[in-house]
This record gives C-alpha cells, sequence and structure tokens, in this order.
C-alpha cells in the first residue's frame, strides 16, 4: 500500500511538474523509453525466473492450482468485454488491454502509453491501481460473499506481491501458495495479453 | 510484440541461471526505482498533454467501469471454480 502511494505521488508530481511548465517535452525521448522499457520487462522476467515458489506450488496443488489463474483471465475478460459496451467510445480491444492489466498498473501504463498514447495509458493506471486498492479494502468482503479464492483472482498480478499480506489474512495461509503462483503466472501473462490486445 | 516477449523470456532464463546469486534481491528494488521512473514520466507525459488534462474526469469514470467489470468478472469466475474444486466439503 505504501509504495501504490508512492508511485501515485510520483505520476501526480510529473503532472504538477508538466502542468506548471517546469519540465520540457524535450525529456520524453520515444527512443529511450521504448529502451527503458525493455529494461523493465527484463528485471520482471528475473524476479519471475529465480523465484523458487513456483515449482514447490505445482507439486503440492498438481494441475488444479492452474484453474486458479485461469479464472482470473476468463472472469477479467468477460467482464471488461461487458462493461465495455457502456463505452461505445472505446474500441473493445482497447478495454481488454487495460483490463489485461490485472492491477499491474505499472507495467500495463507504460506498455499502453508507448502503443497507444498518455490518454488510454492514463485510463489503464486509474483502472489498474484501483483494482489493487478494491483488493486491498474489499478483501473481507471478497472472501465472505465469493469464497477464499475472491481476493486471489481479483488481486491478479499482485498476488505475491502488495496485496499477498491481506490474501493471507482473510483468505488464510493456505492460500498464500496459490497467492503465490497465481500472481507469478498473470505477471507473466500481463505484457504478453496487452501487446496482443493492441496489436489486434 | 516480439521484442517485448523476448525482452521477459530472456529475464526469466537469466533468472532461473542466476537463482541462488545473491544480487537476484536487489533486482526487485531496482525494478521499484525504474518503475518509479517511468511513472513519473508517464505523469509528465499526461500533464503536457492537454487533452488528457481535459478530460481527467471521462477518463477517471472510463477507468472506474472497466475496473468493476474486470474484477466482478474474475470474482464470480473465483467462485465458481471455489466450488467446485476448492472448498473442503463438511465446511
Amino acid at each position: 500500500m505504501k509504495q501504490s502511494l508512492l508511485f501515485l505521488l510520483l505520476f501526480a508530481t510529473g503532472v504538477v511538474l508538466a502542468l506548471t511548465g517546469m519540465m520540457p517535452a524535450a525529456l520524453l525521448d520515444g527512443a529511450i523509453s521504448k529502451w527503458v522499457l525493455y529494461l523493465l520487462l527484463f528485471l520482471v522476467g528475473i524476479q519471475i525466473g529465480s523465484g523458487k515458489n513456483l515449482f514447490a506450488a505445482l507439486k503440492r496443488y498438481g494441475a488444479s492450482i492452474m484453474l486458479v489463474p485461469l479464472a482470473t483471465t476468463v472472469g477479467t475478460f468477460g467482464g471488461v468485454a461487458l462493461v465495455s459496451l457502456l463505452l461505445p467510445e472505446r474500441s473493445l480491444t482497447d478495454c481488454m488491454s487495460v483490463g489485461a492489466g490485472f492491477a499491474y498498473y505499472s507495467l500495463s501504463s507504460i506498455l499502453i502509453t508507448e502503443f497507444r498514447g498518455a490518454e488510454l495509458g492514463t485510463v489503464a493506471l486509474l483502472a489498474n491501481i484501483m483494482r489493487e486498492f478494491s483488493v486491498l479494502i474489499l478483501a473481507p468482503w471478497m472472501v465472505k460473499k465469493f469464497g477464499a479464492l475472491a481476493p486471489i483472482s481479483a488481486g491478479g498480478a499482485t498476488t505475491m506481491d502488495t496485496t499477498l499480506p491481506v490474501i493471507t489474512q482473510f483468505s488464510g495461509t493456505e492460500y498464500v501458495v496459490i497467492a503465490l503462483f497465481h500472481g507469478m503466472i498473470i505477471d507473466f501473462s500481463v505484457p504478453l495479453w496487452v501487446t496482443f490486445f493492441l496489436s489486434l | 510484440m516480439l521484442s517485448i516477449f523476448l525482452s521477459i523470456v530472456t529475464g526469466i532464463v537469466a533468472g532461473y541461471l542466476l537463482r541462488n546469486r545473491g544480487f537476484v534481491k536487489y533486482v526487485s528494488t531496482f525494478l521499484s526505482v525504474v518503475i518509479m521512473l517511468l511513472l513519473f514520466f508517464l505523469g509528465v507525459s499526461v500533464g503536457i498533454n492537454q487533452q488528457v488534462v481535459n478530460n481527467f474526469a471521462t477518463i477517471g469514470m472510463e477507468a472506474f467501469i472497466l475496473t468493476v467489470g474486470g474484477t466482478l468478472g474474475s470474482l464470480l469466475c473465483a467462485k465458481l471454480i471455489y466450488r467446485m474444486f476448492f472448498k473442503k466439503k463438511g465446511k
């Protein structure tokens, strides 16, 4: 939560500095940001690859553990496709790319900004921050109404870091391994889904 | 798209090969710094973009609608598989 607030604060500082004209547009060189993006993805990969929980979790739960990230993905895309009808100015694929952030707001908004510009990038940033915050705030309600896997699915890619504490607390410690596994799989899928929908 | 896929896959392979080295612990810190920089610059590009600034309320509303859709959809699917595969019997 602290980190999310810090990220939001940095974003806001950038907005304010630009609004007051203190940031020259020349700083926003497209070529540099592309390379920084590749660096970012490379680092995300290192984190996924060096994690030791992936295989241990697979052994313990067998194939049924794959159902959790599958439910998250299917449910998110289904829900987003449905509400995209309320947003006639946005194309289905643009909406799907925002949904494909799975609460991983930093990576998804940066990717979407790169390919579609700052406007959709900001939608992605806000939407995916809201998704993370919904878990941090509503986890007890989610468990009560939708079962112990609910905050894991809602948490998307964040279930191996920022939302793990609330999941542990409200779903129970027996769900920690599932949450870690789920976070890793969704984490890995975010850049792939986002670029997939943007390339359609 | 290919370069994005390659960046992340090389990362995973590198991470797997180097998983027992001490310095992978610092990757997450370095990652946070890179993300902070990028988010700051995203903020700058939003602030410079007059169209985004003028439509900020609409953008926020769109984001909210997409969040509700995606989150509720995933909650419903989570409920379904929880009932079918994970819920302990007799509980």
